[in-house]
């Protein structure tokens, strides 16, 4: 009798651990109604874009009587990574122009964006770099270029008119001097190849040859651009956000610790922080080669072999329309990806017209399947750019890069 | 509790086994039933996750669905060779953060250990006043969380923050600490007037590294996260030299002043030697810590500056989890596992100890030598012997 309680006790124990651990694995049961809910994870810029992205998706879940819940990650990579190794990947989530490569080659996405209706109504460009083995992979959601942000009193207060717009790499040196006082840099810009890259393209070069096959990073021209950048850094007109007590540039043209930077559309977010902020965007100044900017962009990503395809492709296409784009441009400033939708916005936002047509010249930053680790680590030597050699630090890019490429190749 | 008999491994001898009836039948059984919780639980979260990741790091799983598919293949040491032979970027990443780490050890280690000595010294003395206010503060750091703590760093320790000021008003200029790549001994290098990166140590000898990386010393934002883990963790290796010193009788420390030694002479040759099992625990114990140190770096900077904050468990993580490479991320964390199962036993070795094998040696040669005419009848050296 006694023997039979002390049994049934233990086999009670390890049935609540065998419970915790089952518990662990998350639920894969339950729920067989038609109408599955969904889950967004996306990367948000702040709680504009997830209140925006969250009453878009209220909206379309209304008239398809489902629910959709919308997370912010807090590190999207890390959580989408987390996700997919643990079989229970996000039913939609942003997916970032410079990981999109990587996710497709290990083919973590689904093919999806061929088979839209509207898959035509996009940039080329950014068709082009969602479009993976020349299959277009997801359909982008906006898209962003990047331009001189001015800071307009202290511009006023140096002495500069309209007509001192930097237009050149010898104009930009001496507004960024002219800017430069006590407590305020110049031109400030995050030490990484997403801008830093733009001066390496304005010169002329690129990292890849037109082909894409070959690697090109150790140029004369990206010598030049890389050149240009620490000829600006070690003139004291140019300083990184960190040496700034920045997160980002952004924060450093709030706190008015920087006069200039380089940034995208997504720099109407510090009203919020910063309501006194008056600011003027420009196109970035030309080098010898020519304009030149970045343009990034990130898709809506479904995973593959996705249970709930149908219902997110109809969602993607809701998102993705051209008045609800005119919405999330509203609510956080991103530039819509339909090239009829961009129309409407230039004019709607002039001021933000200097993005739009940047994406005329603009190019997609280096993102083939791999490149994400070198171009990190290209980003951990421009740090010390003021201090370093350009021609050194592009011969390493070109060597690590050209092994990155030709394992992506071989594959 | 239960009040049962006590359980016992199933050492049981068969004897008892067979006999069925009685009041210890079934004591085997019991004994597995009562640590199955616990079996499980260490089964289920510890022993098979680490056996899982060992499978990832020989596999080529490529973070989709389970490791354990038909789809993953096994491709040997493919993943530990890109790691330490590849002499690509995941190489040199590789070299950087065991450099990196290697430094923040050979600081943190002995100063940690001396500051936590020195305080339990202070705070065991028995003319101190508020000895238990000093004890409770020195401890307080170990209490709060580590992610508290750094980013309070992080704000002393910004360009223009607290420490800087205090730079500042003494008349010089601080460094930006966080986005300060330069190394230590490269700086004191600078000062002597040899320039960056002499062509003699500039070759890669090592993880494709030169002798000039490997030399660098902590860079100043690594020195930053130095002094924050020495600052958080002596105050819990304090605690354990505050134990082991009340474990010391008064006895003992009135002998040593009868026999007329002096403080510092009382404290290297009488109260140290006494420490030593837990200057063992403390080393290894710190060795240990600092050899996977994570969340400092994920809080401050994530690798930043110029990757010299970056740790081989960190770069495990971001391996893994960013760039989606399983298997080197699981290669990696093996790799650390093994150095710090060499290190400790390298430690063991230089801290075992020697002063009662001084002792011990002649002792026992002394036994055996009276021993040897008639060893059969003195069984206590025998036992003596074997211990």
């Amino acid at each position: 009798m006694n023997t039979n309680r002390k049994w049934g006790a233990a086999l009670l124990a390890v049935g609540m651990v065998a419970g915790l651990a089952a518990c662990s694995s998350g639920s894969s049961g339950g729920n067989a109604s038609s109408n599955k809910p969904l889950t967004i994870l996306i990367g948000s810029s702040g709680a504009a874009e997830t209140k925006a992205v969250q009453d878009a998706s209220d909206a379309w879940a209304a008239t398809n009587k489902t629910k959709v819940t919308v997370t912010a990650a807090s590190d999207l990579t890390q959580q989408l990574g987390q996700g997919f190794s643990g079989g229970n990947p996000p039913d939609l989530f942003y997916m970032s122009w410079d990981q999109f490569q990587t996710y497709a080659s290990k083919k973590y996405l689904e093919p999806y964006a061929a088979n839209q209706t509207n898959k035509g109504a996009f940039y080329p460009a950014l068709t082009k770099a969602f479009t993976y083995k020349s299959k277009f992979y997801c359909e982008p959601k906006d898209f962003s270029t990047l331009g001189l942000i001015i800071n307009s009193d202290k511009w006023a207060a140096a002495g500069l008119t309209a007509s001192d717009v930097p237009k050149d790499w010898a104009s930009l040196e001496t507004v960024a001097k002219k800017l430069t006082t006590g407590d305020t840099v110049g031109l400030a810009f995050g030490a990484e190849y997403a801008r830093i890259g733009t001066f390496m393209n304005q010169a002329g070069g690129s990292l890849l040859s037109k082909d894409g096959k070959k690697v090109t990073a150790d140029t004369a021209e990206n010598i030049a651009g890389l050149t240009e950048v620490k000829k600006l850094a070690t003139a004291g007109v140019l300083k990184f956000p960190s040496a700034l007590d920045s997160g980002w540039s952004g924060e450093a043209l709030g706190k008015g610790k920087a006069a200039m930077v380089i940034e995208g559309p997504w720099i109407s977010g510090l009203k919020g922080d910063y309501p006194n902020l008056k600011y003027t965007v420009a196109e970035l100044p030309a080098g010898p080669g020519g304009k030149s900017t970045f343009t990034f962009s990130n898709c809506w990503g479904i995973p593959a072999q996705s249970k709930t395809a149908t219902e997110t492709e109809s969602l993607v296409k809701y998102l993705t329309s051209d008045a609800q784009q005119l919405k999330f441009s509203a609510a956080f400033g991103v530039i819509p990806s339909t090239e009829s939708a961009a129309k409407t916005y230039a004019t709607t936002y002039p001021n933000n017209a200097p993005f739009v047509k940047g994406n005329n010249y603009a190019v997609s930053p280096v993102a083939f399947a791999g490149a994400a680790s070198v171009i990190a680590d290209f980003n951990s030597q421009l740090e010390g750019i003021a201090s370093g050699d350009p021609k050194a630090i592009l011969s390493a890019l070109q060597k690590n890069l050209q092994s990155a490429l030709d394992t992506a190749n071989g594959k | 509790m239960s009040t049962s008999p006590l359980p016992r491994p199933a050492k049981d001898s068969p004897r008892n086994r067979n006999h069925g009836g009685g009041i210890r039948s079934g004591e085997g059984r019991f004994g597995w039933l009562f640590t199955a919780p616990a079996i499980v639980i260490i089964g289920v979260f510890l022993v098979f996750p680490i056996f899982l990741a060992l499978w990832v790091s020989v596999s080529d799983w490529g973070g989709l669905g389970s490791p354990i598919n038909s789809q993953v293949e096994f491709v040997g040491s493919k993943n530990f060779a890109h790691v330490l032979t590849s002499g690509g970027l995941a190489e040199k990443d590789f070299g950087t953060s065991i450099r990196n780490n290697f430094w923040f050890v050979v600081f943190v280690v002995p100063l940690q250990t001396a500051l936590a000595l020195f305080l339990a010294v202070q705070v065991n003395r028995r003319v101190l006043r508020g000895r238990s206010l000093f004890r409770t503060a020195y401890y307080f750091p170990s209490v709060t969380s580590a992610v508290a703590i750094t980013g309070i760093f992080a704000f002393l320790f910004a360009s223009s923050g607290a420490v800087n000021s205090v730079i500042a008003a003494l008349g010089a200029k601080g460094p930006t600490w966080f986005a300060d790549p330069r190394g230590l001994f490269h700086i004191i290098a600078g000062v002597f007037g040899v320039g960056d990166n002499p062509p003699v140590l500039s070759s890669p000898v090592l993880l494709e590294l030169s002798w000039w990386d490997w030399l660098s010393g902590p860079s100043v934002a690594m020195c930053v996260i130095i002094i924050l883990v020495i600052f958080t963790t002596s105050g819990t290796f304090m605690l354990l030299f505050l134990a082991a010193l009340q474990n010391i009788g008064i006895e003992v420390e009135e002998a040593s002043l009868i026999d007329g030694a002096g403080p510092f002479r009382k404290f290297f040759s009488v109260t140290l030697p006494m420490l030593r099992p837990t200057l063992f625990t403390v080393l290894t114990l710190g060795l240990i810590g600092t050899w996977q140190i994570f969340d400092q770096i994920y809080i401050l900077g994530q690798g930043k500056p110029a990757k010299t904050t970056l740790t081989p468990a960190f770069l495990a993580y971001q391996t893994s989890f960013k760039d989606l490479n399983w298997g080197d991320g699981a290669a990696i964390s093996f790799i650390l596992f093994a150095i710090i199962v060499v290190l400790t036993l390298l430690q063991r070795l230089v801290l075992r100890d020697r002063e009662k094998e001084r002792l011990d040696r002649p002792l026992s040669r002394l036994l055996a030598a009276a021993n040897a005419p008639s060893a059969q009848n003195i069984p206590s050296a025998q036992n003596r012997g074997g211990r």
